[in-house]
């Protein structure tokens, strides 16, 4: 009995220090990478090659005074980052890292990982309520709006997997890509599941509750100091686990062609390797794009990426009842894609080319002189 | 909690209430310190009120108690992000209204600055519009190049903002020797940069998206707006006061003035890129024929114009700046009234802000492209 709660503690600590150092390190990677796009250097002073900057970071927010509004509602104000934080931490209990390396290597993970993960939302709902800031308010309410819209994508994304695996259990879905990622066999998965994956962590170009040029930082605004950095903790621990299950769900997890799948160091470092390039991905998207509206995310989630998924999911179950090979079901992924591409570059666009809207004129070049 | 407003309305079973934001005068996205009273109902707008004079200085008044020369930093402080422009617009007012000759060489650099001015304004809007569309990487693109028109404006004028450099009668010195070899190569560097700069936002899907439609203002409104500038051109009027009443040695050059057609944000984000590269052969030509000569017809430094009264107009970043100048043949003017582009331009923002979304007012707010130094004086 003594000895399980002291497992337990210790693991416990083990998986908030690991992913602490994981955070450090995403925040350091993020600026200094976004520094690159940007044509500057990213942090330069504290440590070589400002590696310390995200310890820097941290101490200056520990230590920050922790401002409080008269006007808040205690009690939710001081839950709501633990409401958002606590479902992102439990989600890791069954992320595989390696092929042993889980705590808990549950049947039914990925239905784990589902229902915790969209407890959060509650509380960036709370702390927008809470915080009585009108900003705030409107951030936590296109929270809600946005997050509960782009879980159902997610999810019904997240089915084709099970179907193909067989399986709900992490480890297995990852051991039966082992001929095949199913980056390849289901490449319409990948995407739904990668813009709703962007959309759930609001994320560039969908970062729009906390839209700092619109909402001044949404549900946040009214924080600061170590509760702030909760949410801050919570939102890079969410970024790297929405990596994790890319690479776990699609490009096979800690398998590599050449490499051995059983031992831990070599499997790790490959997991890792594809995590961080697909966070690499998220931080591109993120110096690169501009943010969608509310309506406009709504409405491409709600009538493009709901659609495209229940296509998906009829494509994978057509695939295992008629037993198809694989390559006709990538075939149909790759074309369902290209045709929702065209689709929809034909849809957004309002003006029949934009370059025609604005011309160049010259009085002294061209008959008549109007003014 | 929050405390909510006005009437509420019954949707079947839901009650719905209208609420009151105070967008600004601390909002990252208002440009300043403007302030607009938000009626929302949910996202969507239903009314507007907007609020200026958190800048106000009272720079008219200012000027009259000022002798003339001083009165060009009073100016400056105007629209702070294109100083030249607006020193140019004084000074050609008291050049006008004491029949002053300004000498040819002086012309060719006022007119160089000044483009160039335009183009590093145009440069801040694109970087800011980017910012209001949520994009964060096209500001240091914009500002790379900026910093480098700043390093040149400050070894010709010896500041990087507030100039004081065009002077009554001509400007304050010659440029440096190898002007015409650093602006040949900041030229080049300019339109490398605008291009890229361009393709990294203007024809995006999503940019497209957010600014394609939005804030449509159609030209006989813009023009009972008295709008002027990129937003009046933006809506397909082409009206330029550098074409229309050339001043200066405008007449001389050959560019074309970009006009849009929908008069949406788009139109009036790319008129203003557009308008970048026409600026740029403009300056191409002007150093081409710029002559050898004085800078300056030397005056006196206390001026005394002789009475009467003057309005002077000029082709700002912003649009069409007036400057209305009485004098009573005192050393100091009588009255000096400004008719500040930004100003006018702004007074289309409730029509153009009703029944859009919040997201949608930090953009069409920002496709107005304005200076509340030159909104509220």
């Amino acid at each position: 009995m003594l000895l399980d709660v002291a497992l337990l503690v210790a693991l416990s600590l083990t998986l908030l220090t690991a992913l602490s150092v994981v955070v450090l390190s995403l925040v350091w990677i993020e600026r200094k990478f976004l520094g690159r796009i940007q044509m500057r250097m990213g942090p330069m002073h504290v440590g070589p090659f400002g590696l310390l900057q995200p310890v820097a970071d941290a101490i200056k927010l520990m230590a920050k005074e922790d401002l409080l509004s008269s006007w808040v509602d205690r009690v939710i104000y001081w839950v709501a980052p633990l409401v958002v934080f606590v479902p992102v931490l439990m989600i890791w209990v069954t992320i595989p890292v390696a092929r042993d390396l889980v705590i808990r290597n549950l049947d039914l993970g990925l239905f784990y990982i589902i229902a915790f993960s969209v407890l959060s939302i509650v509380g960036l709902v709370a702390a927008g309520w809470a915080s009585s800031n009108k900003y705030a308010v409107l951030g936590g309410f296109r929270a809600a709006a946005q997050l509960v819209s782009y879980e159902i994508p997610l999810i019904l994304a997240v089915l084709g997997v099970a179907m193909l695996a067989q399986s709900m259990n992490l480890v297995q879905v990852v051991n039966e890509q082992n001929v095949w990622v199913y980056a390849l066999i289901q490449p319409l998965g990948l995407v739904i599941f990668f813009i709703a994956g962007l959309a759930e962590l609001g994320r560039t170009p969908f970062d729009i509750h906390p839209a700092e040029s619109e909402v001044v930082g949404g549900p946040f605004v009214e924080y600061s100091g170590a509760h702030w950095s909760v949410f801050f903790l919570a939102e890079y621990i969410n970024t790297f686990a929405i990596a994790a299950l890319t690479v776990l769900l699609y490009f096979g997890g800690w398998l590599f062609p050449g490499l051995p799948g059983d031992v831990p160091i070599i499997s790790l470092a490959v997991f890792l390797a594809k995590t961080y390039l697909v966070i690499l991905v998220i931080f591109w998207i993120r110096g690169t794009y501009p943010r969608l509206r509310i309506d406009q995310l709504m409405s491409l989630g709600w009538k493009v990426l709901v659609p495209l998924a229940f296509v998906n999911i009829l494509m994978t179950g057509a695939y295992l009842f008629y037993g198809w090979p694989a390559w006709v079901l990538s075939l149909l992924s790759v074309a369902v894609l290209a045709a929702t591409v065209w689709g929809l570059s034909k849809a957004m666009r309002t003006a029949p080319r934009p370059e025609v809207t604005v011309r160049i004129y010259n009085p002294t070049s061209e008959a008549g002189h109007a003014g | 909690m929050v405390d909510v407003s006005v009437e509420s309305q019954s949707e079947g079973q839901l009650d719905t209430v209208q609420m009151l934001v105070n967008m600004g005068p601390q909002h990252p996205s208002t440009h300043g310190v403007f302030r607009m009273v938000l009626m929302v109902d949910g996202e969507r707008i239903v009314d507007v009120e907007p609020h200026i004079g958190y800048l106000h200085r009272g720079s008219e008044k200012l000027c009259e108690g000022e002798i003339y020369a001083q009165i060009v930093t009073l100016f400056d402080r105007l629209d702070y992000i294109s100083n030249l422009n607006n020193e140019m617009a004084f000074c050609r007012a008291v050049e006008k209204l004491m029949s002053l000759e300004v000498p040819e060489r002086a012309e060719y650099v006022r007119v160089i600055l000044c483009e160039l001015n335009r183009v590093a304004s145009h440069l801040l809007f694109f970087g800011t519009f980017g910012i209001d569309a949520g994009a964060m990487t096209p500001i240091m693109y914009a500002f790379r190049d900026r910093e480098k028109i700043q390093s040149m404006f400050e070894a010709v004028t010896g500041a990087r903002m507030m100039h004081n450099y065009i002077r009554i009668g001509g400007v304050k010195n010659d440029v440096p020797d190898d002007f015409r070899q650093r602006m040949t190569a900041l030229i080049g560097e300019l339109r490398q940069g605008i291009d890229e700069a361009d393709r990294l936002l203007s024809f995006g899907e999503i940019f497209l998206a957010r600014s394609k439609g939005i804030g449509v203002i159609a030209p006989e409104r813009a023009i009972a707006y008295g709008a002027s500038g990129p937003t009046l051109r933006a809506s397909g009027v082409p009206m330029d006061v550098r074409k229309d009443a050339p001043y200066s040695i405008y007449d001389r050059f050959d560019f074309g003035i970009p006009i849009g057609e929908k008069g949406d944000s788009w139109d009036r984000f790319y008129v203003r890129v557009e308008e970048m590269r026409q600026s740029l052969s403009i300056i191409e030509q002007a150093l081409r024929d710029m002559p050898e000569g004085p800078t300056i017809t030397p005056t006196r430094l206390v001026l005394r114009p002789p009475q009467g009264e003057v309005y002077v107009r000029g082709e700002n970043p912003r649009g069409e700046i007036g400057v209305y100048l009485v004098s009573n043949g005192a050393d100091r003017p009588y009255r000096v009234k400004v008719r500040p582009p930004s100003f006018c331009n702004l007074m289309a923002i409730r029509e153009l802000l009703l029944n859009t979304y919040v997201a949608d007012a930090v953009v069409i707010l920002g496709s107005l492209d304005i200076v509340l130094g030159e909104v509220d004086r």
